[in-house]
């Protein structure tokens, strides 16, 4: 590993939680959309992180791949609304607003925790940077 | 055959840039673990700073060689590795996704490292410039 690959570890964790922020933003939006481009109602969608495991375990953070939310759909009971179903239920988007808010607080701790991070050790490369100077 | 100079100042600078040297991958470690505070199945990790202190000024002027006696034998290449043992960090408290990393006891540890390196460096540096002052010429 070389002298600056603490930066790479420490960069890969905002850019993570920022797609993660970014997922859970679009969930929040559309928490009411009963109906979207292809005609289907939203479906919530959630990041999964895996390690980019470079050494021993050790190594940053990616988002592997986002993924469908699979909890139910929550379905309403509407009869007078134009996409109801035979029963009079409409099939509303499973997007569960306190979730996501925990997550977006979750999110944002981690991405300051990682900015810290990434300031610490550039101060502390700067300063070793500075050896040997009377 | 005499010391060569550029010995004796490796070796009174040795201890202190083993120090420098092993504090820095404690800081690549510790950053991993706070990157990885919300992956699913991640395992803390960190090392024994004083065992791997120990270990890393014991084996300088030793190098384990692989014994190569018959032409067939291979050479062993690259450099030995930075850190001998890398060990798991026992969690405080159960989780449902398999994470240990509590990101509290990181945080504090990143600090505290920090701070060693920062005196290692300080103690690093006030060497060199004994040394300099010594090699002066009035």
């Amino acid at each position: 590993m070389t002298m600056f690959s603490i930066f790479d570890i420490s960069a890969s964790a905002p850019s993570a939680q920022a797609k993660r922020m970014n997922v859970s933003a679009s969930n929040l939006a559309n928490a009411d959309s009963v109906t979207g481009p292809d005609g289907q109602p939203y479906r919530a969608r959630q990041v999964v992180f895996e390690t980019v495991a470079a050494q021993a375990g050790v190594g940053g953070v990616r988002v592997k791949e986002v993924i469908d939310d699979p909890s139910p759909m929550r379905m309403e009971y509407r009869p007078e609304h134009p996409l109801a179903n035979g029963e009079g239920y409409v099939t509303m988007p499973n997007v569960d607003p306190v979730h996501e808010m925990v997550n977006m607080i979750s999110a944002s701790r981690a991405y300051q925790a990682n900015v810290e991070i990434m300031n610490t050790s550039k101060q502390l490369m700067l300063k070793t940077l500075t050896l040997g100077e009377g | 055959m005499g010391f060569v100079v550029t010995d004796r100042l490796e070796e009174a600078l040795n201890h202190h840039r083993q120090a420098l040297s092993l504090r820095h991958e404690r800081q690549k470690i510790l950053a991993a673990n706070i990157a990885n505070a919300d992956t699913p199945g991640f395992k803390a990790r960190d090392i024994d700073f004083r065992a791997e202190f120990a270990f890393a000024l014991g084996r300088r002027g030793e190098r384990l060689e692989l014994a190569a006696t018959a032409p067939g034998h291979l050479a062993r290449r690259g450099a030995p590795a930075a850190v001998s043992e890398v060990l798991y960090r026992v969690p405080d408290q159960p989780s449902l996704d398999g994470n240990t990393v509590d990101i509290d006891r990181e945080r504090s540890a990143f600090v505290d490292n920090s701070v060693r390196y920062q005196a290692a460096l300080t103690l690093l540096n006030q060497r060199i410039q004994g040394l300099k002052g010594a090699m002066a010429p009035e």
